[in-house]
């Protein structure tokens, strides 16, 4: 399910095969550095390789890794969602307004904070496909008025779910023991992304789109369409994020959010998803969302100050990017 | 209307665009199972008549009937719904899905609802490409194919919206002898008692072996139409270049003493140039023609230094020098002025005396990184004036300047820099006829102050009345330099229409592989 060309197994081992090992090779590099940042680390600190860390590793992926999925969609269509960080904080703080403030109950407040998300991106699809608002300047004004939107709703204060225990099982219970809930809906969420990016027309218009756009419209597609439903797709991520994380933390934080896009964004390029469109996969953005926890928890054990983590994450994106479009110049 | 009605057929259609008028009362037979030629030189209307057919303009006057049926295509996608589909020379294809992807975009089988059934898919590709005895696979990446393949799967994908018409704009432009045999093979299975192919080509040779009729458009005029098998080649040129040559316009200053001021010697790239040399001497017009892709406009970039030379020297004023970037070539006082003056020569969105001066900001307008206001205003009104740039002032925003204007804009700032070189690409492209009088006169009033000017043009007549010397190109190589005196539309034509990577005549003609020297070329034209 790693490209659209790999996908039936009554293929005859001919054609498209050398390109899209290609692909595959790609995949295999970011799976390769994930190894080895894994080795490394586990060789330099004993207190790495242990079965209490993996899934720390795995718990601390699930919100950067639930944004990197619907981002990825927009991203190979050619767009970029810039409101994601600050929108999940919004749909966080909207969670807390519904199932604390008003008595929501549990899963309607939780379908409520989903369908808002996708409102969201409902908004950032009618900007970009209708208004034709470059996807960068309309979700970075979606993305001030987000953080706005979440300070005004709380007042500028946390909102806590202490009388609602049950919301932070959604992030922290044990469906299956000692396996927390977080990590098995990151796992469906992937599951479900890549089906809808492999064997649906939503995916393939996707990719069509962001292979050429002008062509995908003079094939008698409705651009305009799939992309509105690609942007709102991608804002159901942004909800589903929105409570993954307010559940964990036990608390709507309406100040947090920043910086979560770019590090959503960081995990999607590093995964191989081109930002120039038409080319991504969900397996490499989730690869890419692990190196990123990875590094931060690795870097973490070894006690090295959190100042630095950054710096190390920068330089892996472009040494990742760097060796991508080394790999596309050589075919 | 007698029995043998026509599989398509426009009458007597014209179409204008603002300030040009692309085809006047133009008419076009296609009948069953044919192909027919479409040719004329660069802006004939080849493309504008196509265009019309296939729904993407609407003709201001005329009528269209497919199998003697009116009818008036509305869109790109009511042409194909009626059978009408057209191959474009820039294809509309998505490089990152596979061929049975592309083919059948937007109609895809579904295995239910919102899911695809990619099974279904490549088998009903498949079909189709067996149907059209293609060598594709339908799970091949098109981006990852040769240009003959992908042109292919744009035939497919047309063929598969049952087309009876097929036009096919400039369909070998980018392929090889043995890919264009395919090609034709593929023509010739299509063509049947219920459809036809409007092939439009530059290439004469291919005329012969592929077209029943030609049809001859000449400024947007309809000339005639002529049965292949009892035409020769030179008369359909001559049909195409048509008209005696105008008299009263002719080379000024032609003189062969000249110093030589720019000597390229042995010029390639990657791409497509091959041993390309020329001289340009001060004070003179150097005309480049050759028809679309023949490397003009790759030579400019390539002797300027905005695309890498894979071997050959450049020579300014005698001396050797290295040039590999357009920042070098203005150190050498080479300017290049780009055909495409909206992207690469002006900034549309500034006024006229920020484009005048921008690329002398550093060398004449600044004083520790602050820019003298005054002295480039002074200068920028000063140019205006001696160019005769028609503007309001020299605070116009350039996008409101007509194409003449905005084309002196940029010749002004070349000139500031102080370029004795210039390269122009197309100087009159998009600029309406009186201002092209006014861009030839600025023209040979900057040759005769001593400027060198190198003119690449697709309008033959243009180069004809202005240059004092012609190179032509064809296939990226140097296929003829004549004198004012030699140059004649027939004889340019000839040289530009030279194949020598096809034609082993041509190849002797121009010394080129002479593995067979005793064959005579001159009855094969």
């Amino acid at each position: 399910m790693t490209t659209p060309t790999a996908t039936t197994e009554t293929q005859p081992v001919a054609g498209g095969v050398s390109l899209s090992l290609r692909d595959r090779l790609q995949q295999f590099l970011a799976f390769a550095s994930l190894l080895v940042i894994f080795v490394v680390f586990s060789i330099a600190n004993s207190n790495f390789l242990t079965y209490g860390n993996v899934l720390a590793i795995l718990y601390s992926t699930v919100v950067i890794g639930t944004l990197a999925l619907g981002t990825t969609f927009v991203i190979i269509t050619g767009g970029i969602d810039l409101s994601i960080g600050t929108g999940m904080a919004l749909c966080a703080v909207m969670s807390g307004v519904m199932i604390v403030n008003l008595g929501v109950p549990l899963a309607l407040g939780v379908l409520g904070t989903i369908l808002f998300g996708g409102l969201l991106g409902l908004i950032n699809g009618f900007n970009v496909a209708i208004l034709k608002i470059p996807p960068f300047i309309a979700t970075l004004a979606m993305m001030l008025v987000a953080q706005g939107l979440a300070l005004v709703l709380s007042h500028s204060t946390p909102i806590y779910f202490n009388d609602v225990p049950a919301y932070s099982k959604i992030s922290r219970g044990n469906l299956i023991p000692d396996f927390p809930n977080a990590v098995i809906v990151l796992t469906a969420m992937a599951v479900i992304a890549a089906v809808l990016l492999n064997k649906t027309i939503l995916g393939r218009y996707t990719y069509s789109i962001g292979s050429n756009e002008e062509a995908t419209g003079l094939s008698g597609i409705d651009v305009r369409k799939w992309k509105i439903i690609v942007y709102t797709f991608a804002g159901l991520f942004i909800g589903l994020a929105g409570v993954m994380i307010s559940a964990r933390l036990g608390s709507a934080q309406p100040a947090t959010g920043m910086g979560y896009e770019l590090q959503a964004i960081a995990a999607v390029v590093i995964g191989g998803t081109s930002l120039a469109g038409g080319k991504g996969s969900v397996v490499g953005t989730m690869i890419g969302a692990l190196i990123i926890s990875v590094l931060n928890n690795g870097l973490q054990i070894m006690s090295i100050p959190q100042e630095w983590q950054n710096v190390i994450l920068g330089c892996v994106i472009l040494v990742a990017v760097y060796a991508d479009m080394m790999r596309k110049k050589q075919t | 209307m007698d029995g043998t009605e026509s599989l398509l057929r426009a009458t007597a259609v014209s179409k204008s665009f603002p300030g040009v008028k692309a085809l006047s009362d133009v008419h076009l037979e296609l009948r069953h199972n044919e192909v027919l030629a479409l040719v004329g030189e660069n802006g004939a209307g080849k493309s504008t008549l196509m265009k019309l057919l296939s729904g993407i303009y609407t003709a201001d006057e005329g009528e269209f009937f497919l199998n003697g049926e009116r009818f008036e295509p509305a869109s790109p996608r009511h042409a194909q719904e009626l059978g009408i589909s057209i191959i474009h020379q820039e294809f509309n294809l998505m490089p990152d899905l596979t061929v049975a992807q592309n083919i059948f975009i937007g109609r895809e089988p579904r295995a239910g609802g919102f899911f695809l059934s990619e099974r279904k898919l490549n088998a009903r590709a498949a079909d189709l490409i067996e149907r059209l005895q293609l060598p594709l696979e339908p799970w091949s990446p098109v981006g990852g194919l040769t240009v003959a393949k992908q042109q292919m799967v744009e035939i497919a994908k047309a063929l598969s919206y049952d087309a009876r018409v097929l036009i096919m704009d400039e369909p070998t432009a980018a392929l090889n002898e043995a890919e264009v045999t395919t090609l034709h093979a593929l023509i010739r299975r299509f063509k049947s008692a219920d459809t036809g192919v409007i092939y439009i080509s530059h290439r004469m040779d291919e005329l012969k072996k592929i077209a029943d009729r030609i049809t001859v458009l000449r400024d947007g005029q309809y000339v005639d139409t002529v049965d292949t098998a009892a035409t020769s080649m030179k008369e359909v040129i001559s049909l195409m270049v048509g008209r005696a040559l105008r008299t009263d316009a002719q080379p000024e200053g032609v003189r062969e003493d000249r110093e030589v001021l720019l000597s390229v010697e042995g010029l390639s790239t990657k791409a497509l140039l091959k041993n390309v040399s020329f001289e340009l001497r001060q004070g003179e017009i150097l005309g480049f023609a050759g028809l679309m892709g023949a490397g003009r406009t790759e030579m400019a970039r390539a002797v300027v230094g905005a695309d890498k030379a894979d071997s050959g020297s450049i020579r300014v004023r005698g001396r050797p020098v290295r040039i590999q970037s357009p920042a070098d070539a203005a150190k050498h006082r080479i300017g290049y002025l780009s055909e495409d003056r909206k992207q690469f020569g002006l900034m549309l969105e500034q006024d006229v005396n920020a484009n005048i001066t921008v690329s002398s900001l550093s060398e004449l307008f600044s004083s520790f990184g602050f820019m003298k206001d005054r002295a480039m205003r002074a200068k920028s009104r000063q140019y205006v004036d001696s160019l005769r740039i028609k503007t309001p002032s020299i605070l116009q925003t350039a996008k409101y300047l007509s194409g003449g204007n905005q084309q002196k804009v940029v010749i002004a700032k070349w000139l500031l820099k102080n370029c004795d070189i210039l390269i122009f690409d197309e100087p009159t492209r998009g600029i309406d006829v009186g201002a092209k009088e006014e861009i030839y006169r600025l023209l040979n009033d900057l040759a005769a102050q001593g400027k060198s000017i190198i003119m690449i043009s697709s309008e033959l007549e243009e180069v004809l009345r202005m240059a004092h010397r012609i190179v032509v190109m064809s296939e990226g190589r140097v296929t003829g330099t004549l004198s004012a005196a030699e140059a004649t539309q027939e004889t340019v034509m000839h040289y530009a229409t030279l194949r020598p990577d096809e034609n082993p005549e041509d190849a002797a003609e121009l010394g080129l592989e002479l593995d067979d020297p005793a064959r005579t070329v001159d009855g094969s034209r």
